[in-house]
């Protein structure tokens, strides 16, 4: 059936993907890892292919005119840039600052 | 009679308002959840920033990710049943849409019950916004994200009233749409924070 234009998508599908995903980062997560960033990386691409899911049948973003697209486009760009300012400012060296000691200015 | 033409009351022509193809409440909605994506993504990168660059607890020895994955279901559900109110109203079934926005309803009402429930046993426990970063961080984010949840349980009682009142047809059921993309994008966050706060 077509309605505004486009095709009903499968929601039950959808679904069925969300909670499939949803079971798989659970298990990744009671699994054990080695390293946290194997542990992190597995969980955080799966969340991120729920999200998309959810936003381009559950929202229609698929469907929507490409305005829309570029619209919420921008902001995920603006939002990607402020996330990796901030992981910058842990991976990368800074002379003179120690990871994880927090400077103030000292009181005597 | 022109005149007369002109000033007839058409209580849904404010519904199909549009300049730029897009009806100016979905454009409008489209808009504010941008603003809400800064919002969040605020929330989100400070939290990674701090849970990296300092040493943190594994949040699975303090929270009840069981618990919570049962949430996370409830609301993918909610989720679920908002869409399918939209896709019965397209249709032309009100019956059904009053039975979906019913579900949702409920669906909403139930997660916060729940994230309540999770709150008082945490607090109870010691786990407060005071005793660690991890504590002020983890009620900051799923503090606003339950004010989102609220808000949104708030808008579906009165969507789901005025679906009752018989106010949306199969021709005009924006105020549903635009309802359901606030909505959705609720349950796009939780996955999100669910991942990031209490699997990581």
């Amino acid at each position: 059936m077509t309605t505004d234009g486009h095709t009903i998508p499968n929601y039950m599908a959808i679904f069925w993907w969300l909670l499939g995903l949803t079971i798989a980062e659970i298990a990744w997560a009671v699994l054990p890892h080695h390293s946290e960033l194997v542990l992190a990386g597995g969980i955080v691409a799966l969340a991120i292919v729920k999200a998309v899911l959810v936003a381009m049948y559950f929202m229609h973003l698929k469907f929507e005119r490409r305005t829309m697209g570029i619209l919420f486009a921008s902001t995920l760009i603006l939002g990607v840039i402020l996330v990796s300012v901030g992981i910058g400012e842990l991976v990368l060296p800074r002379p003179g600052y120690a990871r994880g000691v927090v400077h103030g200015p000292t009181v005597d | 009679m022109e005149h007369a033409e002109a000033i007839t009351f058409d209580p849904h022509a404010e519904e199909d308002r549009t300049s730029t193809g897009i009806p100016h409440d979905k454009m409008g909605m489209w808009i504010f959840l941008c603003s809400e994506v800064m919002f969040f993504t605020g929330l989100i990168g400070s939290y990674i920033v701090l849970r990296f660059g300092s040493t943190w607890p594994d949040p699975k020895h303090t929270l009840n990710i069981w618990l919570t994955a049962g949430n996370t279901f409830i609301l993918i559900c909610s989720s679920v049943t908002m869409v399918k109110a939209l896709e019965w109203i397209q249709r032309g079934d009100t019956g059904k849409m009053k039975l979906y926005m019913c579900l949702t309803l409920l669906g909403g009402s139930t997660f916060l019950s729940v994230q309540i429930y999770e709150y008082r046993h945490l607090l109870h426990e010691g786990f407060n916004p005071h005793v660690s970063l991890f504590g002020s961080t983890f009620y900051t984010m799923t503090g606003f994200h339950g004010f989102h949840v609220l808000c949104g349980v708030v808008c579906i009682a009165f969507c789901t009233g005025k679906a009752f009142l018989g106010k949306y047809t199969p021709e005009h059921h924006l105020g549903i749409e635009v309802l359901g993309l606030y909505w959705h994008f609720v349950d796009l966050v939780w996955i999100l924070l669910f991942a990031i706060v209490y699997l990581i």
